[in-house]
């Protein structure tokens, strides 16, 4: 059951509109609008989900039991808080950049809500099978450096713009080690498509075969969701909030929100990458291709989770120094001893 | 490239500047050039309101210096007023021993806070609801003992409010016998964390001349290597009768300070073990008059508090009331350091430096 639910939905929808008597034109375009709201819907529901998770799990780390009052199980502590934070005014401070400082919480739900469309989902699930679907999610995700630094520059703030260079220091030192951990997949693969990627760990995922990649593509990718041990951009007991120190209300939950659909895209990343996306571990498929990812992808957030509420802070200039001295060199190795073992393999031609 | 220093004001209102503290930073960048510390933010004129009331009414005031280790604000005060009124002899075994078990468990309990929220300020905030949750246990023992579990002024002078309650001793000494391994996961969760070593082991270092020449007292001087705590140098009340070490660091840095509260918390638990053990019947209280009227004159007297050195001065002019008290604050003077110790710094350290001398606004303000 389920494996064609989502497609035969679509499937059907397409057939409806052709019935209806719709030119294909306009049939193309209406299922994809039906796809990207689905999508959506879909993140803004998850990311509510996700604030709910990480305060169960970190309840559960700290011996507390967390959210249990609004609704059953406290479900609806999220939509409570939500719906409260937008009640408030939204302080504008004098002397900030207003524009800027408006548009920023805005703009930053927008590289996650696009690098969902190329993501495959479950088998023939993506919205979009784009061929150079890696290198579109790698280029969007690192636009939101540009909108944290927006926010930091804007709010007239000395902690926001000690925030905002952080980021912009952190991102642009870890970005690196993180596309070069994921070149040694592509370099096995040969392809930039994450559906080929996927089918391509059919026999052994790539955790396995590249597992120094995955582990710098991990601790990258702590990084650039700015959580603990690398959370240094809020630095909650530093500089209050860094970036976000000025925002309120809505403009603040924005920002919550979306480091929620960063974490998310990471684990999405690292489970397209290394985990063999939809593809059924020991031939286990009366799961569904789609429930297997999110099997996959919500054990990577949960670990994601795990690591922010058990270690401390890392300081800037022991960051700089990790990023630049230890995982670019070693993704840098990395991709030598793929090459080289690469070379190998064709010559005794495996 | 032409660059400039900016000056960052960090508090009063700050998460992580232990209260209303205050520090107008001066950076280059991230790095510190010059820190300027401004307390004040919590000042109630303690000293002076004592000064109206009679000498027993005072005792509430001194809970609210050091809220997180009220018994031995108690005690500092009571030391001292019966000093002056030359008890000090009279004070009952028992409850020297009493002073003793409350006193120390009052010092496992600010320790545990300096501890959890130490890992706060590094930025691991689970660390914070393990030690909370253990001392809560402690706190459940003083609602026992005084039925108030932050403000207790439970000392008065001669001796304390009330007997212990027999409730009060199985849940002691399972909590003494516990304490062990709380104070290992401590060191499993925090202590061992190799971020966390990576940012306090030599930053925010105390050389053992500076602290000295600055007063420090407490853990954060015996951080330096210096063992110098009133219980083993000076012993007052019983001490001298308990066997105990003193736990010392060796390069005074914020990761010495930081372990020697732990020690020191196993240290108490032992202390506490033998108060418990032997501890004398008898009468709770020593026998002073209802009003009390020490005769005109002063008196100073010094106990080592969870922060160092509380001493208390009172000047009597034979009236009911203290013509002057004035209370040596161990947070104020080893927070007289902090400007130097914060240089060259980053901004992240100026948090772990702060955190690791181990303030309460409420006493450095007072």
């Amino acid at each position: 059951m389920g494996e064609n639910l989502f497609t035969g939905i679509a499937a059907w929808l397409s057939a409806l509109l052709n019935a209806a008597g719709v030119p294909l034109i306009a049939n193309d375009i209406i299922l994809m609008v039906v796809k990207f709201v689905a999508i959506l819907v879909f993140i803004l529901v998850n990311v509510l989900w996700l604030v709910y998770m990480e305060r169960k799990v970190s309840a559960y780390i700290q011996c507390r039991i967390g959210p249990n009052r609004v609704g059953p199980k406290g479900l609806l502590q999220t939509v409570a808080d939500i719906g409260k934070l937008l009640s408030k005014e939204i302080i504008i401070p004098r002397l900030s950049d207003k524009i800027v400082f408006l548009l920023a919480p805005v703009l930053i739900f927008v590289p996650p809500l696009m690098i969902m469309v190329v993501v495959p989902w479950g088998r023939d699930m993506a919205a979009v099978n784009m061929n150079i679907g890696v290198f579109y999610f790698l280029a969007l995700a690192s636009l939101s450096t540009l909108i944290f630094w927006m926010g930091g520059w804007s709010s007239y703030n000395k902690y926001s713009l000690v925030g905002a260079m952080r980021v912009v220091a952190q991102m642009v030192s870890y970005e690196l080690p993180l596309v070069l951990a994921l070149l040694g997949v592509i370099m096995l693969t040969g392809t930039l498509n994450m559906n080929t990627i996927i089918e391509a760990q059919r026999h052994t995922w790539f955790i396995f075969a590249q597992p120094l990649a995955f582990l710098i593509y991990f601790i990258a990718g702590v990084s650039e969701t700015n959580r603990t041990p690398f959370d240094l951009v809020e630095g909650e007991s530093e500089i209050i909030a860094g970036p976000y120190t000025e925002y309120s209300g809505m403009g603040y939950a924005m920002f919550m929100l979306a480091e929620y659909a960063n974490v998310m895209l990471v684990s999405i990343m690292c489970t397209v990458m290394f985990l063999g996306g939809w593809l059924a571990p020991f031939g286990w498929t009366f799961i569904p291709s789609w429930f297997w990812f999110f099997i996959k992808v919500y054990v990577m957030i949960f670990i994601f989770m795990w690591i922010r509420w058990t270690y401390p802070r890392i300081r800037v200039d022991q960051l700089m120094g990790f990023g630049w001295k230890v995982l670019v060199p070693l993704s840098l190795a990395n991709i030598f001893v793929t090459g080289v073992g690469m070379y190998i393999y064709r010559a005794i031609g495996w | 490239m032409k660059t400039q220093t900016y000056s960052l004001n960090m508090g009063p209102q700050h998460p992580s500047t232990h209260g209303v503290f205050r520090i107008v930073l001066e950076l280059d960048g991230e790095v510190v050039v010059k820190a300027t510390p401004v307390p004040g933010y919590l000042h109630r004129g303690i000293e002076k309101l004592a000064e109206a009331r009679t000498y027993t009414q005072v005792i509430p005031y001194t809970d609210r210096m050091d809220y997180l280790a009220s018994m031995l604000m108690n005690w500092g005060y009571v030391a001292a007023v019966e000093k002056l009124m030359g008890i000090e002899e009279e004070i009952p075994e028992r409850a020297q021993y009493i002073r003793v078990i409350t006193g120390e468990l009052s010092r496992i309990a600010s320790h545990m806070i300096a501890t959890g929220d130490y890992a706060g300020n590094i930025g691991g905030l689970t660390g914070f609801t393990y030690t909370f949750r253990d001392r809560e246990r402690i706190m459940d023992m003083f609602e026992m003992v005084c039925g108030s579990r932050m403000t207790v002024s439970y000392f008065r002078i001669g001796g304390v409010a009330a007997d212990l309650p027999d409730e009060f001793f199985p849940a002691c000494r399972q909590f003494i016998s516990d304490l062990p391994s709380m104070c290992d996961e401590y060191d499993g969760l925090i202590t061992g964390n190799e971020i966390f070593q990576a940012r306090t082991k030599h930053v925010g270092i105390i050389t053992p001349e500076d602290g000295i020449n600055y007063g420090i007292t407490g853990p954060s001087l015996r951080g330096s290597g210096i063992a110098y705590d009133l219980r083993k140098v000076r012993p007052y009340s019983v001490y001298d009768r308990f066997d105990f070490e003193v736990p010392l660091g060796e390069r005074g840095d914020c990761f010495d300070r930081f372990s020697c509260r732990i020690k020191e918390m196993r240290q108490s638990a032992r202390i506490i073990g033998q108060a418990l053990d032997n501890l004398p019947d008898g009468p709770i209280l020593a026998k002073v008059p209802k009003v009390i009227k020490p005769p005109a004159g002063d008196a100073y007297a010094e106990i080592e508090s969870s922060k160092g050195v509380l001493g208390c001065y009172v000047v009597s002019d034979g009236s009911p009331k203290p013509y002057r008290v004035h209370f040596r604050r161990p947070s104020f003077i080893n927070l007289g350091m902090l400007g130097k110790m914060c240089e060259g710094w980053k901004i992240a350290d100026v948090i772990a430096i702060l955190g690791s001398i181990d303030i309460v606004l409420g006493e450095v303000d007072c």
